[in-house]
Protein backbone atom coordinates (compact mmCIF):
# COMPACT_ATOMS: atom_id res chain seq x y z
CA UNK A 1 0.00 0.00 0.00
CA UNK A 2 1.61 2.90 -0.91
CA UNK A 3 2.26 6.03 1.49
CA UNK A 4 -0.22 8.53 0.45
CA UNK A 5 -3.05 6.09 0.58
CA UNK A 6 -2.24 4.47 3.89
CA UNK A 7 -1.91 8.15 5.55
CA UNK A 8 -5.45 8.79 3.67
CA UNK A 9 -7.06 5.49 4.97
CA UNK A 10 -5.93 6.26 8.34
CA UNK A 11 -7.07 10.19 8.92
CA UNK A 12 -10.64 8.32 7.25
CA UNK A 13 -10.53 6.26 10.07
CA UNK A 14 -9.62 8.93 13.04
CA UNK A 15 -12.51 10.74 11.40
CA UNK A 16 -14.97 8.08 11.22
CA UNK A 17 -14.54 6.95 14.90
CA UNK A 18 -14.38 10.78 16.06
CA UNK A 19 -18.08 10.85 14.52
CA UNK A 20 -19.09 7.68 16.43
CA UNK A 21 -17.75 9.37 19.31
CA UNK A 22 -19.63 12.54 18.39
CA UNK A 23 -23.07 10.64 17.98
CA UNK A 24 -22.27 8.20 21.48
CA UNK A 25 -21.62 11.47 23.38
CA UNK A 26 -25.16 13.18 22.11
CA UNK A 27 -27.24 9.57 22.33
CA UNK A 28 -26.03 9.65 26.16
CA UNK A 29 -25.66 12.96 27.84
CA UNK A 30 -26.75 15.39 25.49
CA UNK A 31 -25.16 18.69 24.85
CA UNK A 32 -22.62 17.27 27.61
CA UNK A 33 -22.03 14.23 25.97
CA UNK A 34 -21.34 15.94 22.69
CA UNK A 35 -18.59 18.52 24.46
CA UNK A 36 -17.27 15.53 26.49
CA UNK A 37 -16.48 13.31 22.89
CA UNK A 38 -15.16 16.05 21.67
CA UNK A 39 -12.61 17.12 23.91
CA UNK A 40 -11.81 12.96 24.60
CA UNK A 41 -11.64 12.41 20.49
CA UNK A 42 -9.27 15.64 20.47
CA UNK A 43 -7.33 14.17 23.06
CA UNK A 44 -7.34 10.67 21.83
CA UNK A 45 -7.14 11.54 18.38
CA UNK A 46 -4.09 13.84 18.56
CA UNK A 47 -2.41 10.82 21.01
CA UNK A 48 -2.88 8.30 17.62
CA UNK A 49 -1.92 10.76 15.38
CA UNK A 50 1.50 11.50 17.47
CA UNK A 51 2.58 7.88 17.56
CA UNK A 52 1.53 6.97 13.72
CA UNK A 53 3.39 10.57 12.19
CA UNK A 54 5.97 10.00 9.84
CA UNK A 55 7.73 13.41 10.79
CA UNK A 56 9.10 14.11 14.14
CA UNK A 57 6.89 18.05 13.76
CA UNK A 58 3.90 16.48 12.37
CA UNK A 59 3.56 14.50 16.08
CA UNK A 60 4.66 17.83 18.44
CA UNK A 61 1.70 19.11 16.67
CA UNK A 62 -0.62 16.50 17.28
CA UNK A 63 0.49 16.30 20.79
CA UNK A 64 -0.82 20.10 20.62
CA UNK A 65 -4.41 18.50 20.31
CA UNK A 66 -3.87 16.24 23.11
CA UNK A 67 -3.11 19.01 25.94
CA UNK A 68 -5.69 21.55 24.06
CA UNK A 69 -8.59 18.20 24.40
CA UNK A 70 -6.75 17.90 27.96
CA UNK A 71 -7.63 21.59 28.67
CA UNK A 72 -11.10 21.39 27.32
CA UNK A 73 -11.54 18.15 30.02
CA UNK A 74 -10.48 19.86 32.68
CA UNK A 75 -12.99 23.21 31.68
CA UNK A 76 -15.82 20.33 31.70
CA UNK A 77 -14.68 18.52 35.07
CA UNK A 78 -14.82 22.53 36.64
CA UNK A 79 -11.32 23.06 37.02
CA UNK A 80 -10.98 26.41 34.96
CA UNK A 81 -7.43 27.60 36.67
CA UNK A 82 -6.00 24.04 35.32
CA UNK A 83 -7.57 24.70 32.45
CA UNK A 84 -5.61 27.93 31.96
CA UNK A 85 -2.46 26.52 33.71
CA UNK A 86 -2.34 23.53 31.30
CA UNK A 87 -2.67 25.88 27.87
CA UNK A 88 -0.31 28.37 29.70
CA UNK A 89 2.43 25.61 30.15
CA UNK A 90 2.20 22.70 28.00
CA UNK A 91 0.57 24.30 25.00
CA UNK A 92 2.66 27.57 25.43
CA UNK A 93 5.80 25.84 27.08
CA UNK A 94 6.79 22.15 27.45
CA UNK A 95 5.34 22.15 23.21
CA UNK A 96 7.65 25.22 22.15
CA UNK A 97 10.44 23.06 24.17
CA UNK A 98 9.82 20.13 22.66
CA UNK A 99 10.06 22.22 19.21
CA UNK A 100 13.11 23.26 20.28
CA UNK A 101 14.44 19.74 20.77
CA UNK A 102 13.04 18.49 17.15
CA UNK A 103 14.57 21.56 15.25
CA UNK A 104 18.12 21.80 16.89
CA UNK A 105 18.70 17.23 16.08
CA UNK A 106 18.19 16.16 12.29
CA UNK A 107 14.76 14.39 11.32
CA UNK A 108 14.86 10.79 10.68
CA UNK A 109 11.93 10.08 8.56
CA UNK A 110 13.12 6.62 8.31
CA UNK A 111 12.54 5.07 11.99
CA UNK A 112 8.91 4.68 12.29
CA UNK A 113 7.75 0.92 11.34
CA UNK A 114 4.68 -0.06 11.13
CA UNK A 115 5.31 -3.97 12.66
CA UNK A 116 6.69 -2.44 15.68
CA UNK A 117 4.06 -0.14 15.84
CA UNK A 118 1.04 -2.78 15.45
CA UNK A 119 2.97 -5.40 17.96
CA UNK A 120 3.03 -2.34 20.65
CA UNK A 121 -0.28 -1.36 20.07
CA UNK A 122 -1.36 -5.06 20.59
CA UNK A 123 0.22 -5.74 23.60
CA UNK A 124 0.14 -2.54 25.46
CA UNK A 125 -3.70 -2.18 24.07
CA UNK A 126 -4.56 -5.57 25.45
CA UNK A 127 -2.69 -5.03 28.43
CA UNK A 128 -4.55 -2.19 29.25
CA UNK A 129 -8.08 -3.55 28.33
CA UNK A 130 -7.36 -6.50 30.11
CA UNK A 131 -6.87 -4.37 32.88
CA UNK A 132 -9.72 -2.43 32.46
CA UNK A 133 -12.36 -4.89 32.28
CA UNK A 134 -11.11 -6.27 35.73
CA UNK A 135 -11.07 -2.61 36.99
CA UNK A 136 -14.84 -2.37 35.40
CA UNK A 137 -15.85 -5.62 36.75
CA UNK A 138 -14.47 -4.76 40.83
CA UNK A 139 -14.20 -1.64 41.56
CA UNK A 140 -17.23 0.13 43.51
CA UNK A 141 -17.16 3.58 43.15
CA UNK A 142 -19.89 5.12 45.70
CA UNK A 143 -20.10 8.81 42.61
CA UNK A 144 -20.20 6.53 39.86
CA UNK A 145 -23.56 6.80 39.27
CA UNK A 146 -24.22 9.79 40.94
CA UNK A 147 -21.90 12.75 39.96
CA UNK A 148 -21.03 15.34 42.46
CA UNK A 149 -22.87 18.11 42.36
CA UNK A 150 -21.31 21.56 42.26
CA UNK A 151 -22.24 22.84 45.80
CA UNK A 152 -23.40 26.71 45.53
CA UNK A 153 -21.27 29.67 45.47
CA UNK A 154 -17.98 27.31 44.32
CA UNK A 155 -19.41 26.28 41.30
CA UNK A 156 -16.92 26.95 38.57
CA UNK A 157 -14.32 28.80 39.93
CA UNK A 158 -11.38 27.05 41.48
CA UNK A 159 -9.09 29.70 40.73
CA UNK A 160 -9.31 31.43 43.70
CA UNK A 161 -10.09 28.38 45.50
CA UNK A 162 -6.56 27.63 43.93
CA UNK A 163 -4.77 30.79 45.05
CA UNK A 164 -6.24 30.20 48.54
CA UNK A 165 -5.06 27.38 48.79
CA UNK A 166 -1.47 27.90 47.88
CA UNK A 167 -0.88 30.92 50.30
CA UNK A 168 -2.98 29.58 53.16
CA UNK A 169 -0.74 28.55 56.12
CA UNK A 170 -2.79 25.51 56.48
CA UNK A 171 -2.74 25.21 53.07
CA UNK A 172 -0.03 24.34 50.61
CA UNK A 173 2.25 27.00 51.26
CA UNK A 174 5.00 24.17 52.48
CA UNK A 175 4.71 22.85 49.02
CA UNK A 176 4.32 25.61 46.89
CA UNK A 177 7.44 27.12 48.32
CA UNK A 178 8.95 23.51 47.67
CA UNK A 179 7.69 24.01 43.97
CA UNK A 180 9.67 27.03 43.59
CA UNK A 181 12.79 25.57 44.65
CA UNK A 182 12.58 22.72 42.33
CA UNK A 183 11.88 25.07 39.68
CA UNK A 184 14.67 27.32 39.76
CA UNK A 185 16.90 24.69 40.48
CA UNK A 186 16.11 22.35 37.71
CA UNK A 187 16.54 25.38 35.57
CA UNK A 188 19.07 26.70 36.85
CA UNK A 189 20.68 22.77 35.84
CA UNK A 190 19.37 22.41 32.42
CA UNK A 191 21.06 26.14 31.25
CA UNK A 192 24.08 24.58 33.00
CA UNK A 193 23.91 21.07 30.95
CA UNK A 194 22.44 22.88 27.87
CA UNK A 195 25.72 24.90 27.28
CA UNK A 196 28.43 24.73 25.18
CA UNK A 197 31.74 23.78 27.57
CA UNK A 198 34.49 26.43 27.35
CA UNK A 199 36.93 23.62 26.12
CA UNK A 200 34.66 23.15 23.20
CA UNK A 201 34.60 26.51 22.30
CA UNK A 202 38.18 27.14 22.19
CA UNK A 203 38.89 23.68 20.39
CA UNK A 204 36.73 24.66 17.68
CA UNK A 205 38.61 26.90 14.65
CA UNK A 206 37.27 30.51 14.27
CA UNK A 207 34.98 30.67 11.75
CA UNK A 208 35.21 33.98 9.39
CA UNK A 209 31.93 35.05 9.10
CA UNK A 210 31.78 35.28 12.76
CA UNK A 211 34.18 37.91 13.06
CA UNK A 212 33.45 41.28 15.44
CA UNK A 213 32.91 42.04 18.77
CA UNK A 214 31.92 39.44 21.67
CA UNK B 1 -20.31 11.87 31.69
CA UNK B 2 -19.74 10.15 34.84
CA UNK B 3 -16.16 9.38 36.64
CA UNK B 4 -15.86 5.99 34.77
CA UNK B 5 -15.75 8.29 31.09
CA UNK B 6 -12.61 10.50 32.57
CA UNK B 7 -11.26 7.11 33.54
CA UNK B 8 -11.26 5.08 30.64
CA UNK B 9 -10.24 8.43 28.87
CA UNK B 10 -7.59 8.70 30.97
CA UNK B 11 -6.11 4.96 30.83
CA UNK B 12 -6.32 5.44 26.67
CA UNK B 13 -3.91 7.84 26.58
CA UNK B 14 -1.72 6.36 29.24
CA UNK B 15 -1.54 3.40 26.75
CA UNK B 16 -1.20 5.87 24.09
CA UNK B 17 2.10 7.66 25.80
CA UNK B 18 3.66 3.65 26.70
CA UNK B 19 2.97 2.79 23.06
CA UNK B 20 4.35 5.99 22.08
CA UNK B 21 7.80 5.32 24.11
CA UNK B 22 7.99 1.88 23.30
CA UNK B 23 7.38 1.86 19.34
CA UNK B 24 9.51 4.95 18.06
CA UNK B 25 12.71 4.65 18.19
CA UNK B 26 13.96 8.82 18.89
CA UNK B 27 14.54 10.15 22.47
CA UNK B 28 11.30 13.33 21.44
CA UNK B 29 9.12 10.20 21.38
CA UNK B 30 9.67 9.19 24.66
CA UNK B 31 9.69 12.88 25.48
CA UNK B 32 6.44 13.19 24.38
CA UNK B 33 5.25 9.87 25.65
CA UNK B 34 6.39 10.72 29.33
CA UNK B 35 3.94 13.84 28.73
CA UNK B 36 0.91 11.97 27.58
CA UNK B 37 1.57 9.64 30.58
CA UNK B 38 2.02 12.65 33.28
CA UNK B 39 -1.23 14.30 31.63
CA UNK B 40 -3.53 10.76 31.98
CA UNK B 41 -2.89 11.21 35.58
CA UNK B 42 -3.53 14.34 35.90
CA UNK B 43 -6.69 14.02 34.31
CA UNK B 44 -7.47 11.11 36.69
CA UNK B 45 -6.12 13.31 39.26
CA UNK B 46 -8.93 16.02 38.96
CA UNK B 47 -11.71 13.90 37.57
CA UNK B 48 -11.60 11.83 41.31
CA UNK B 49 -11.49 15.46 43.11
CA UNK B 50 -14.46 16.95 41.15
CA UNK B 51 -17.00 13.14 41.39
CA UNK B 52 -15.18 12.98 45.20
CA UNK B 53 -14.98 15.35 47.80
CA UNK B 54 -15.33 18.04 45.29
CA UNK B 55 -12.32 20.00 47.46
CA UNK B 56 -9.39 21.07 46.30
CA UNK B 57 -6.47 18.14 47.13
CA UNK B 58 -6.67 16.51 43.62
CA UNK B 59 -6.59 19.53 41.80
CA UNK B 60 -3.39 20.69 43.56
CA UNK B 61 -2.05 17.54 43.12
CA UNK B 62 -2.40 18.61 39.26
CA UNK B 63 -0.51 21.74 39.68
CA UNK B 64 2.68 20.30 40.95
CA UNK B 65 2.27 17.36 38.53
CA UNK B 66 2.28 20.09 36.11
CA UNK B 67 5.40 22.34 37.56
CA UNK B 68 7.23 18.72 37.81
CA UNK B 69 6.66 18.31 33.80
CA UNK B 70 7.52 21.52 33.10
CA UNK B 71 10.77 21.30 34.80
CA UNK B 72 11.50 17.72 33.96
CA UNK B 73 10.91 18.75 29.98
CA UNK B 74 13.63 21.84 30.24
CA UNK B 75 16.37 19.24 32.00
CA UNK B 76 15.65 16.43 29.37
CA UNK B 77 15.55 18.52 26.77
CA UNK B 78 19.07 20.06 27.78
CA UNK B 79 20.24 16.05 28.12
CA UNK B 80 18.66 15.51 24.60
CA UNK B 81 21.06 18.11 22.93
CA UNK B 82 24.27 16.92 25.28
CA UNK B 83 23.60 13.38 23.75
CA UNK B 84 23.03 14.54 20.03
CA UNK B 85 25.96 16.59 20.60
CA UNK B 86 28.28 13.31 22.44
CA UNK B 87 26.77 10.81 20.24
CA UNK B 88 25.94 12.52 16.65
CA UNK B 89 22.31 10.77 17.32
CA UNK B 90 18.99 10.91 18.78
CA UNK B 91 18.30 7.01 19.49
CA UNK B 92 18.46 6.01 23.13
CA UNK B 93 20.01 2.86 21.81
CA UNK B 94 22.96 4.02 20.58
CA UNK B 95 23.58 6.28 23.46
CA UNK B 96 25.32 3.77 25.61
CA UNK B 97 28.61 5.04 27.36
CA UNK B 98 29.48 7.21 30.56
CA UNK B 99 32.08 8.63 29.40
CA UNK B 100 32.75 10.80 26.38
Amino acid sequence: MSETLLQRAFYGVLGLVTLAALGWGAATAGPAGVAFALFAALTLGGGVMCIWERSVVRSAFALMATFCGIAGLFILLESDFLAMAQLLIYVGGILVLILFGVMLTPPDLGERSLPRIGLGAAFVGGGTLWIAAKVAASANWATDSAPGEPTGNEAFSTAERVGVGFLDANGYVVAFELAAVVLTVALVAAVYIARRKRADLVAEPESGTMGGSR
Amino acid sequence: MGLGAYVAVSAALFALGIICILVRRNVLYVLMGIEMILNAANINFVAFNRFGDNGLDGRMFAIFTIILAAAEAAVALAIVLNVFHLFNSVKPSEADLLRE
